[in-house]
């Protein structure tokens, strides 16, 4: 369970031009939950997110994740980086390694683990995120695709066994096979093994489609939690935010601005596909 | 935090020698330098020192900015002390064992304590009053009449102003890098030397491959737009010498002539 209280984060602070990132936000989080991120450019997910696994510390505020205070500056880092593995934006750009299989175990042997059991999470990281391990083992990761890089990063954080893993962006700038191909991946990681997933998402599609809860994140607060449902039933206020709508709902919520009769909020095409067919069978 | 550096130590301000032409300001500061090499007497330096407080005064910058410059090279200064109070031979004022201070000795190492400091503020008040942009242009209108010699003062500019551009960029694709990397548990703080060197290959290399990665897409934006290099190049911009300028020209070359003249009467 993560637990977040008053956290608060001043960049710069004491300088012309400090500026608050995030200003007393709390949440809790449970074990097992699926929560997405969404905010406009700016409102704080990043920073945020790198308090998760104590990248940065708070002004004040506390974050406590299954009884692990990880703002006290007295908890070694790599017990918070063991249970929180975070996957930044862009993650391809931080490989270095001469081969996939040297780079992915980079975080295992941080963690100073024995070599065998090393070896089998490489192995068994590279498998999950659908590459074939002994066929890209001893490749150069510079010589893969942008969507094959993507995924050996992301095994790189998978290696480590967090409990808790959060992603940045996972499917930016990828083409929308590989787009379908890390959600899925992403969504198959967290079924497997009773994890925590955050993921940071500008697709309202995705968040909608595989989120149990959302966090709203506005200009340094936190907006809103909860539900899928109940967060893109406000729409008006999420496009104060500067925020969008998954098409379902949008489509559905101006039909029912034009006069149809759909009562229910719908978040996925399907959704939206059998309320309009049976506002279609009622007029009819 | 890495990205606490400030570079390229600007201070914005709409002053008058902000708005001096950017030639006249290298120009007066190299020749403040070689004046500070000319004297040979304090009286000099008060000389120098008066005008570097005008100047100082009219461009408005704080001191805390101006001692922010002398900080790095401190060090140096306290060496050049260090090494002059005790080195030079003369009448010994105190002696123990083979160390000993000697008149000579003191007045050598104020004398080169004081140029060097009113060296390091002069030429730093260049870069706190003049724009990267206007110091690159400054200088590719100082330098092209060397093009004749095939110096290629346009170029030169070019990626002075394009190496200046990118540093606030590598600086936060570094502080992206090393965040990555400290999440996969990375630790670049603890273990001897060897270690820590070690330690700095993840940074390295994919900050390397950005670097060349940031180049291309440069490169290919500007072929994009059909630069060429100097090919009869003119600009949004042009210097221009004003009256303020020629101004400021005057009361330099006033300040030189004392220079030269205390020179040569004391």
């Amino acid at each position: 369970m993560i637990e977040v209280k008053k956290l608060t984060h001043v960049y710069s602070e004491g300088l012309p031009h400090q500026q608050v990132a995030v200003e007393d936000i709390s949440f809790t989080i449970e074990t097992g939950e699926f929560v997405g991120i969404i905010g406009h450019t700016g409102s704080g997910k990043s920073t945020l997110l790198q308090h998760l696994n104590g990248l940065l510390k708070p002004k004040s505020g506390s974050i406590v994740i299954d009884g692990l205070d990880i703002t006290n500056s007295k908890t070694a880092m790599i017990d918070v980086r063991k249970k929180v593995g975070l996957v930044f934006q862009y993650p391809e750009y931080q490989l270095f390694e001469e081969t996939v299989a040297k780079d992915v175990a980079f975080g295992p042997q941080n963690l100073g683990l024995p070599q065998e059991e090393i070896d089998e999470r490489v192995r068994s990281s590279i498998m999950a995120v659908g590459l074939n391990y002994d066929s890209i083992k001893n490749i150069s990761p510079f010589e893969l695709s942008g969507g094959q890089k993507r995924r050996v990063a992301i095994a790189g954080v998978i290696a480590m066994n967090p409990d808790i893993l959060i992603l940045d962006e996972p499917t930016a700038g990828l083409n929308p096979k590989a787009h379908e191909d890390i959600l899925n991946l992403i969504r198959g990681i967290y079924k497997k093994g009773g994890k925590t997933v955050i993921l940071v998402s500008h697709n309202m599609n995705d968040i909608a489609r595989i989120c149990d809860s959302v966090l709203v994140m506005d200009k340094g607060r936190l907006a809103m939690k909860g539900t899928p449902k109940q967060v893109f039933s406000r729409g008006e206020e999420l496009k104060d935010m500067g925020l969008a709508l998954p098409e379902a709902t949008e489509i559905t919520s101006r039909l029912r601005a034009a006069g149809m009769e759909i009562n229910k909020i719908c978040l996925t095409i399907e959704e939206a596909a059998a309320a309009i067919a049976e506002a279609k069978k009622m007029t009819t | 935090m890495i990205r606490d550096i400030t570079l390229g130590q600007y201070y914005p301000g709409n002053s008058w020698i902000h708005k001096l032409d950017p030639r006249i300001k290298i120009i007066a500061t190299l020749l403040y330098i070689v004046a500070l090499f000319v004297v040979r007497e304090f009286t000099g330096f008060i000389v120098a020192f008066v005008a570097l407080e005008a100047v100082i005064i009219i461009s408005g910058v704080p001191r805390k900015f101006i001692w922010k410059g002398l900080k790095p090279v401190i060090l140096i200064i306290a060496f050049t002390l260090i090494i002059n109070i005790f080195m030079i031979k003369g009448e010994v004022l105190w002696q123990l064992g083979f160390l000993q201070i000697t008149r000579e000795g003191l007045r050598t190492a104020a004398f080169m304590g004081i140029r060097l400091v009113l060296l390091i503020i002069g030429s730093s008040l260049l870069t706190l009053t003049t724009r990267p942009i206007g110091l690159t242009d400054g200088i590719e209108a100082l330098l092209s009449p060397f093009r004749k010699i095939g110096l290629p003062a346009h170029e030169l500019a070019m990626m002075m102003t394009i190496a200046l551009r990118f540093i606030p960029t590598l600086l936060e694709e570094t502080d992206k890098i090393i965040k990555a990397q400290q999440a996969r548990g990375a630790d670049f703080e603890s273990g001897n030397i060897i270690r820590r060197a070690k330690a700095l290959v993840p940074i390295l290399v994919p900050l390397f491959i950005s670097a060349f990665r940031i180049a291309q897409d440069l490169a290919m934006a500007m072929e994009a737009r059909c630069y060429g290099g100097n090919v009869k190049r003119t600009r949004m911009n042009e210097i221009k010498m004003g009256s303020r300028d020629l101004a400021a020209s005057l009361l330099f070359a006033a300040f030189l002539a004392m220079i030269i003249l205390q020179r040569v009467l004391l």
